[in-house]
């Protein structure tokens, strides 16, 4: 079953084809939906081909690190919930949920998506607790890009909660203060098959692929990359981030951030 | 205290504005998107699949498991991700209310597993979440007797409610919860529980006004599946 849809990859790539008829450095079509739940500061559900994941910000008031005292905090949490996929188990976050959870937050924090500076409210004392928490509901594959596309979409769409007196969170007034993104990181995810690249794996390229590379980019550059499984050479490495670079380019233009 | 108006305007037997759609998912067998007011859940069937461990085979009939998973941003106060105790107990008790309606016997040793992702919380939460696994459980075309329909029933103040929402569970003049599950064609009822201060007679009250809303919930997802069916867009 496994070396058959192996075989039908291959001779489509040859051809310079798909099995979903997309370019080798083209995304699969991304819609957001915004808003999806109101208690939270900000939510979307995004769609990357037949993959869709569930995002939403809550914020809260929290000790800063001591490493970062004038600095928010963040954290970011993907679920990969057995709605989403027969072999999505039940239970504590896998293993590859770890993963793409800590890919995509090290892609926000090193991007400087939002201006975490300004999320201090008191130096060394007081300052927001950014969490964005994801739940995948439908996988297709490449769960990692969609969740990275969410974060950024539900970052764009918070508004923050108000502060009363005593620096607590009142939940009830909503703030129209909008939480102001400064920068867009992108996370493409390249798999090869064979000596074929192509962007954005759907789930039978993702499971036929020998190596797998996650590049995390933004206008100013690279902010993060993760190797998957197999090996990859100087030189593909290198056409992974042309790749990359074009696919993220291209969609950053498309997305309709609000 | 004397309940005298509802806070939505609504009257006390009034449920709030209902939207079901069925086959909203790619890769569960079943699905229902159900929102009740600002109450909002998703739920997806799994199955009849291999259940494991193996022990917990019935070789006389199938098992049906329920996951009831909180989404974080769903309350106001950021709910710490994965089940505590109060989402094992939902769980539990939204896969006893589903099973009556599911001709187990149909797939002995097999689990049917029914995922539930509360979205969005506005009171009502487990009984929605019945819906929503019900109409999902008839989408994934399961042999079932009955779709199972819930509504959270209250004592709010004086006044028997029907669809409570968030800001009559709080409410400081007293209230008290009963969720309650039928399956409407024979009546019968597959959840009940109590929460507050009640008399009998207020309970039977509450249980027939419940009994009465819920076929508004019935026709409601049997719409959506017929919809889905003939083809009609959602």
């Amino acid at each position: 079953m496994k070396t058959n849809v192996k075989k039908q990859i291959l001779e489509l790539a040859q051809q310079g084809k798909r099995i979903d008829d997309r370019a080798f450095d083209e995304f699969r079509p991304v819609s957001i939906e915004y808003d999806i739940s109101v208690n939270a500061e900000g939510s979307a559900m995004v769609s990357l081909g037949n993959t869709k994941v569930n995002a939403g910000v809550k914020m809260d008031v929290a000790e800063p690190y001591p490493d970062s005292p004038n600095k928010g905090n963040l954290m970011v949490g993907l679920e990969l919930s057995p709605i989403a996929a027969p072999q999505f188990e039940p239970g504590p976050p896998s293993i590859d949920s770890i993963e793409i959870s800590r890919v995509i937050d090290r892609g926000v924090r090193e991007a400087n998506a939002v201006n975490f500076e300004k999320l201090c409210i008191k130096e060394g004392e007081l300052v927001w607790q950014v969490f964005i928490d994801e739940y995948a509901i439908d996988s297709d594959g490449n769960v990692l890009d969609a969740g990275a596309i969410a974060a950024i979409a539900a970052l764009a769409n918070t508004k923050l909660p108000k502060l009363d007196e005593e620096n607590k969170v009142d939940y009830k007034e909503k703030n129209s203060k909008k939480l102001e993104l400064r920068n867009v990181p992108l996370a493409c995810t390249v798999v090869k098959i064979e000596n074929f690249l192509l962007v954005d794996p759907n789930s039978k390229e993702e499971e036929v692929a020998d190596s797998k590379l996650t590049i995390t980019m933004s206008e100013h550059g690279i902010h993060g990359i993760q190797k998957g499984n197999g090996v990859l050479t100087e030189q593909e490495i290198a056409e992974c981030i042309t790749l990359a670079k074009k696919a993220t380019d291209k969609l950053r233009k498309q997305l309709k951030l609000k | 205290m004397s309940y005298t108006k509802r806070v939505d305007g609504r009257a006390f037997d009034e449920l709030r504005p209902m939207s079901v759609k069925v086959g909203v998912l790619e890769n569960a067998l079943g699905s229902c998107l159900f929102q009740m007011g600002k109450t909002k859940v998703l739920a997806g069937v799994y199955g009849p699949r291999q259940l494991y461990p193996r022990f917990l085979r019935n070789p006389e009939k199938g098992t049906v498991r329920c996951f009831y998973n909180m989404y974080s941003f769903s309350v106001s106060d950021r709910k710490r991700p994965g089940p505590g105790r109060r989402e094992k107990e939902l769980s539990e008790k939204i896969a006893q209310a589903l099973e009556p309606a599911v001709m187990l016997e149909k797939f002995p040793d097999a689990v049917v597993d029914v995922f539930v992702e509360i979205i969005q919380a506005d009171a009502g939460t487990r009984c929605a979440s019945i819906c929503a696994a019900s109409t999902a459980l008839a989408d994934a075309g399961m042999p079932m007797k009955d779709i199972v329909s819930s509504v959270a029933m209250g004592k709010i103040g004086d006044k028997i409610c029907a669809d409570i929402d968030k800001y009559e569970e709080d409410y400081e003049g007293g209230a008290t919860d009963i969720p309650i599950a039928f399956m409407p064609r024979t009546g019968e009822i597959t959840l009940l529980q109590l929460d507050g201060e009640i008399s009998p007679e207020d309970l039977k009250k509450a249980i027939s006004v419940g009994r009465e809303k819920v076929k508004e919930i019935y026709e409601k997802q049997k719409e959506a599946l017929t919809a889905k069916y003939k083809g009609d867009k959602q």
